[in-house]
């Protein structure tokens, strides 16, 4: 019998690497990245319309004000403010002051690291500033004129001054506290002993009903 | 002395053969880190910048508010409006939106809903803090100011 030729039963492959390519440009064209971050915020529940508004007992050093009206102007702690950025350090300073430790406070400076005890002493034990860190409020009012940009600027510095503290408890930076994974027990643990007893106080205030 | 023009026996040819190989694996890639759009954004969404970012944990339990001023200023007016899923809404309509999409999630899930704002950098505070007021009547008290990292002040 004689042998046939037969052609080559090979499907050509050389154009592959460009239908690849047509897909990887299409899927590079069409879709976006998603950027889910932000800032993470919790807002109060709603007031009960049976209770009266809760009255506000405590000490008038223990909360740190920022108000910021329409023109963006910033006026913290009853005093101008031109440099957004400055807030870190004063909300820092406010939250580590240790003016008039409870029993609570004193528990919570003894636990700190000694970089933050130096920190403490000196920077800290002002009369107007916080009696320690569980009475500590920080209290941020916006005008309804008020930009957003400024508004998440504000926030952004004062969550800095409190991860800044949370950190340098553990040993970290305010960056690496960010970052530890709460599904690692090791890192969980490590941001409980963080947050331990020091709350995240920043209070929203209800904005002005009218521009001005 | 070294002749010149000295003819090699090496191949000049690049292989080839591997090249599918690697544009598949730049296309797999791709594919799974990126998401299709799922709604057509009506309004500008040029982000804030702002370097304390915490990152979302559960992307089932997110929902979308986008403020700012509409796209189509000619036919929606140049003040900022509020966009839920494909369409405009009011400010008392938030509460509305907010339990459809509560009735979508697991019954044990409800409470941890989080409400993802994504507002222009150019809004004004008032219409974010009405619809923040209308999320404490919602009960939707989780949210996110939807920003972009940025490198400096670490």
């Amino acid at each position: 019998m004689a042998r046939k030729n037969r052609p080559t039963a090979e499907i050509p492959n050389g154009s592959m690497a460009d239908i690849a390519f047509l897909l990887l440009i299409f899927f590079l064209v069409t879709t976006t990245i998603a950027n889910d971050k932000g800032i993470a915020m919790l807002l109060p529940p709603k007031p009960d319309p049976n209770q009266p508004p809760p009255e506000v007992t405590k000490n008038d050093r223990n909360i740190f004000k920022i108000l910021a009206n329409s023109q963006d102007r910033l006026l913290v702690e009853d005093e101008p403010l031109e440099d957004v950025n400055a807030l870190r350090e004063m909300v820092k300073t406010f939250i580590l002051n240790f003016g008039n430790p409870g029993e609570e406070g004193v528990e919570i400076y003894n636990s700190l690291p000694g970089s933050m005890k130096s920190f403490v002493s000196s920077f800290g034990r002002r009369s107007d500033y916080s009696d320690d860190p569980t009475e500590a409020v920080v209290s941020f009012k916006a005008d309804r004129g008020t930009s957003y940009d400024l508004y998440v600027q504000v926030l952004d510095q004062v969550n800095a001054a409190y991860n800044d503290v949370y950190g340098e408890r553990v040993g970290l930076s305010a960056n690496e506290f960010l970052q530890l994974d709460r599904d690692d027990p090791v890192q969980e643990r490590k941001y409980f002993a963080a947050r331990d007893g020091i709350p995240r106080a920043i209070s929203i205030a209800e904005p002005n009903k009218i521009a001005n | 002395m070294p002749k010149f023009g000295k003819k090699s026996n090496t191949s000049q040819d690049i292989p080839t053969a591997a090249l599918p190989d690697i544009i598949f694996m730049l296309l797999f890639f791709f594919m799974v880190t990126t998401v299709l759009r799922e709604t057509d954004i009506m309004v500008k969404q040029k982000l804030p910048k702002a370097a304390q970012l915490t990152k979302l944990e559960r992307k089932s339990l997110v929902s979308y508010i986008y403020i700012g001023e509409p796209k189509q200023s000619s036919l929606f007016g140049k003040e900022p409006k509020i966009q839920v899923n494909d369409v405009f809404v009011e400010v008392d309509e938030i509460i509305q939106f907010v339990n459809q999409e509560k009735d979508k999630l697991n019954e044990a899930e409800r409470d941890q809903i989080t409400m993802s704002m994504k507002v222009d950098v150019d809004s004004k505070m008032g219409i974010v803090s009405d619809v923040q007021q209308e999320l404490r009547e919602a009960n939707a008290r989780k949210i996110l100011y939807s920003s972009i990292q940025t490198s400096d002040n670490i």
